[in-house]
């Protein structure tokens, strides 16, 4: 299973993906900050109705409430999509599977189902308690796919945890809809909330998940060398002196507070997860130490990107994040499949 | 191993009590099948009863054949004409076409986890039919045809991503493109207004309530067509079971194959326009029958096992909880995910008993 | 031996300036085969040289990208398949058994070709079913499931399952692949009585070049998709034909069983020489 996510001998072998091949770290670096901002100005400026640079810091012009309002969701999608991006390429990482993303394998759902009942059952309605529920559900979804797809002598094959994700979040959405027939006002404001969205949500929802998402992030930047070992197999880890349970839970603490922040903020949001890390590893390689803060990167771009394009390609209506994601996301992990299959 | 090296030549032709064991033996799995089925129509028989004449409106046996019989009775008449007896029939119709395509997907492509509702053609379906009502304000039998056009437009570009190495690059496949069928849906379901909430959660959940007489009437039309031409078809499956190149070698082509997933494909696409992807019906009933069946292939009984299985639902979902009515894709699903997860964590499903084909 | 040549008076099967490949490769080019009928043949040669592939296409489960395959002097890519099935039948490399199938129903199956469209079993049917069995020594099986069967049992039960079908051709790929060395043995000398009691045309993949020389009557060498060699083991297993199908160094000799000529690699490897005492501790030590 661990050549199915390159190592470093791999793709310095594979034929054009070379290290000479990439960019230079500085370069890519250069990159992505002109991309960032690139696309945080695009979210800006860019909409059912465009406005004019000079509105964004001219308080005065009549446009600028717009641009506020732009401002909000385009924060707040950087912030969700640098958590995607991150969740994705640890969950890559720890599980040694590329088809990982938090909402392929359950874990999405998982936060979901949690908030809902947290809302049907406890009358939750604040950002406050829909975060702790989003990190229970998140977590104990987590732990179900893995645990399930880990048992047999195979172990957890890339296969087998698709499918108990698959699995797992088709339950889990029949145990939502259940919940959210008995509740006529939770539907509501469910249906815009389950299909993925930045839009509409205000910055105290953001400042209440922000504390979770940096604890995330720095968990996540320490534990990069721990996932390096872990590249390797847990037999050759625990030989190079890594206590490997521990390792495990450091990352996956990171995961399900970060995709578990993701979620509650914006709603569940397939494929970020996925995409992006496997576009980052061919830019600056597999090693955990630059993936991480690159797929960080990336993911933010992303979102905010797809958040923009989502607001003018069907006008009048806009397309969410989330639709938006499964539009980029879908051939990727199409042509992920084709690429891997024989290894499955 | 009772081999024994160094035995004599072959033995002279087949004595006359080789042909008696020869019968016995292939009799008593054809036997055991025809036993199997006679008590599954029993069970089917019994749901329909309780369906129909249990709940928390309960219509005695007399009533009901006049009722049936066209008498008017206040009260009674409506419930049993409008609600009772609709659900329970499209709750047959419905699972039967579920069990049959699900265990023709399953079978030709060898695999307990390439049926139609995880392989994402049950919400190809699905988000052609809801996409045709709430943003094209179709209604009727051109929202069935355009169920059917999105399972088969599913299935083809399943089949085109995974060529021809089948198996498991299938399922991950159907895999992605049920998340991005979800997603259509959705979308729609931010589309729509809130008093279709209702008719929207039937497309993501599937339900087999509230739907007209004539909906089921063709529903039934279609299944008039669809099911004798499975059972024509699916005899080639005795040879596609051995794989592509043994099949081959009898006589049974690409072609067959491709005619009976083309049939499980319309099956559960007519079956999607009328109620719904009953999530998990297509999955279940072929293994649950397989095992009855003394984990023998047999379609006929998934048919009879997922009408079972989507009447029990139906009825658990109506009246499992005081004043909720669960629409059965609810229910399945909720009992079915578990079913799945127990199915994946007790057997080495990718180590295919040892040998695989290709 | 010798009575099996090439130019077999009348060859039922045959191959006429075939090519075979896949998507954009061509693994079989312009080969011309004729199969002699009555007679066991079997195919050798290196890994990925073709072998295979010349056996599907030959039972018409590859199409030719050109030239053709004969079965009695038509195109068989253009005769009804189960027609073709009624002559000539195929044991692949990996058939499957579904899970739960009976050892009778399993080699019942093979009676497919023999139904009609609303084809009802017929105790000829039955006939067929228990006379292959009887014949592979699989009756005591009837009633048991193939999946709990050693591997040795499967087999014959396969063999089984074509025998029903009740053809005068028979095709097998690798069929003692998964087999320990006395049932590979056990496997052949089944399928060389069957060859002679009923007459059935054999042909055969095979790994094992001894017992492909001990077995065949007509001896096809296959080297890149070319016929390298072609007729009785004795022409075909000479020290040259080896070398320039496996690339390997050889003696041949006389199989002192069979009388059929037996490969022997040459290798680099000897075995050690028994030494004195007194000079082995240092030298190993070292190479340690």
């Amino acid at each position: 299973m661990t050549a199915l996510v390159p190592t470093r001998d791999d793709v310095a072998r594979a034929p054009g993906g070379g290290q000479r091949r990439r960019p230079a770290l500085p370069v890519s670096v250069a990159i992505s900050v002109v991309a960032l901002a690139g696309a945080g100005a695009l979210s800006l400026l860019v909409g059912a109705r465009a406005v004019p640079l000079a509105s964004v810091w001219d308080t005065t012009h009549p446009l600028h409430a717009v641009v506020e309002a732009r401002l909000d969701r385009t924060v707040l999608g950087l912030a969700v999509g640098a958590a995607l991006g991150l969740a994705g390429a640890l969950m890559q990482g720890l599980t040694r599977n590329p088809l990982a993303d938090p909402g392929i394998l359950g874990v999405n759902a998982g936060a979901t189902f949690a908030m809902v009942v947290g809302m049907t059952a406890f009358g939750a309605a604040e950002m406050g308690q829909f975060l702790p529920l989003a990190f229970v559900g998140a977590a104990l979804a987590a732990a179900v796919v893995h645990g399930i797809a880990s048992l047999g002598r195979d172990g957890a094959t890339p296969m087998k945890l698709a499918i108990t994700g698959a699995a797992l979040s088709a339950g889990l959405a029949s145990w939502t809809t259940g919940l959210l027939l008995a509740d006529r006002k939770t539907m509501e404001t469910f249906r815009f909330w389950q299909v993925g969205t930045v839009a509409g949500r205000g910055t105290d929802v953001l400042v209440a998940g922000l504390p979770f998402l940096v604890v995330g992030v720095v968990l996540a930047l320490a534990g990069a060398r721990l996932l390096d070992t872990l590249a390797l197999g847990d037999d050759l880890a625990r030989g190079l002196g890594r206590r490997t349970t521990r390792d495990r839970l450091v990352i996956a603490l990171a995961i399900v507070l970060l995709a578990g922040t993701a979620t509650a903020l914006a709603g569940p949001i397939a494929f970020v997860g996925l995409v992006v890390p496997h576009v980052v590893r061919a830019l600056v390689g597999p090693d955990h130490r630059r993936l991480l803060p690159f797929s960080m990167l990336a993911g933010a771009v992303l979102v905010v990107v797809a958040d923009t394009v989502g607001r003018i390609v069907l006008p009048p209506a806009e397309v969410q994040v989330g639709i938006m994601a499964a539009v980029v996301g879908v051939p990727v992990f199409i042509a992920l499949i084709r690429r891997t299959g024989r290894a499955l | 191993m009772t081999v024994t090296l160094g035995r004599p030549a072959i033995a002279e032709p087949p004595a006359p009590d080789a042909l008696d064991v020869v019968r016995r033996a292939r009799r008593a799995p054809v036997r055991h099948h025809r036993r199997l089925l006679a008590s599954l129509v029993v069970a089917l028989a019994g749901a329909f009863a309780a369906r129909v004449l249990l709940g928390d409106f309960t219509v005695t046996v007399p009533d009901f054949v006049r009722i049936v019989g066209g008498e008017q009775i206040p009260g009674a008449s409506y419930i049993v004409m409008e609600s009772k007896l609709p659900r329970a029939v499209l709750a047959v119709l419905v699972g039967v076409a579920f069990g049959v395509g699900g265990a023709i997907f399953q079978t030709t492509l060898r695999n307990p986890l390439a049926s139609p509702d995880i392989v994402g053609i049950s919400l190809g379906a699905s988000a052609a039919a809801v996409s045709a009502i709430a943003l094209a304000g179709w209604t009727g039998w051109p929202v069935s045809a355009a169920a059917v056009v999105g399972a088969l437009a599913v299935a083809l570009a399943v089949r085109a991503v995974a060529g021809d190495h089948g198996g498991f690059r299938l399922v991950l496949a159907g895999i992605g493109l049920a998340a991005a069928m979800q997603s259509v849906i959705q979308y729609v379901f931010t589309r729509v207004d809130e008093y279709d909430v209702q008719l929207v959660l039937r497309w993501l959940t599937g339900s087999v309530n509230g739907v007209a007489w004539q909906a089921i009437g063709l529903l039934a039309l279609a299944l008039a067509v669809l099911l004798p031409a499975t059972a024509w078809v699916a005899r080639s499956l005795r040879a596609t079971e051995l794989g592509d190149d043994a099949a081959a070698g009898l006589g049974v082509g690409r072609g067959r194959t491709d005619l009976l997933m083309l049939l499980g494909v319309l099956l559960v696409a007519v079956a999607v326009a009328a109620a719904g992807p009953v999530a998990f019906v297509a999955f279940l009933s072929g293994p649950i029958a397989r095992a009855l069946n003394r984990g023998r292939t047999t379609l006929p009984a998934a048919g009879l096992v997922g009408a079972v299985i989507v009447l029990a639902g139906d009825y658990a979902g109506a009246y499992a909880f005081a004043d909720l009515n669960l629409p059965v894709g609810v229910v399945t699903g909720a009992l079915g995910a578990p079913f799945l997860l127990w199915l994946l964590a007790r057997g080495p499903l990718d180590a295919h008993r040892g040998r695989r084909a290709g | 031996m010798t009575a099996a040549t090439p130019t077999s008076p009348h060859a039922r099967l045959e191959a006429s300036d075939l090519t075979l490949g896949y998507t954009d490769t061509s693994v079989v080019r312009d080969l011309d085969l004729q199969v002699p009928t009555g007679r066991i043949t079997v195919i050798v040669g290196a890994n990925a040289c073709g072998k295979s592939t010349l056996l599907r296409g030959l039972a018409r489960l590859l199409r030719p990208r050109s030239g053709s395959v004969l079965l009695d002097g038509e195109a068989i890519h253009r005769l009804p398949t189960k027609q073709v099935a009624r002559t000539l039948g195929l044991l692949p490399q990996n058939p499957v058994a579904p899970e739960g199938v009976t050892v009778a129903d399993l080699v019942g199956r093979g009676r497919h070709p023999h139904h009609g469209p609303f084809g009802r079993w017929t105790s000829a049917d039955d006939e067929a079913v228990a006379e292959a069995l009887t014949l592979t020594d699989t009756l005591g099986l009837a009633d048991r499931v193939v999946d709990e069967l050693s591997g040795g049992q499967r087999q014959r039960v396969w063999i089984a399952m074509a025998l029903a079908q009740g053809t005068d051709l028979l095709l097998l790929d690798e069929p003692t692949t998964y087999l320990d060395v006395a049932h590979q043995v056990e496997m052949l000398d089944l399928l060389a009585e069957l060859n002679a009691r009923r007459g059935t045309t054999i042909v055969m993949v095979l790994h094992d070049l001894n017992l492909s020389a001990r077995y065949a009557d007509h001896l096809v060498a296959l080297h890149t998709g070319r016929i390298v060699a072609e007729g009785s083991p004795h022409e075909v297993v000479t020290e040259d034909v080896v070398r320039t199908v496996f690339g390997l160094d050889n003696r041949v000799i006389d199989d002192p069983v069979s009388h059929t000529p037996l490969v022997v690699p040459v290798g680099r490897h000897r075995p050690r020489q028994p030494a004195p005492s007194s000079t082995v501790s240092p030298a190993s030590q070292e190479i340690r």
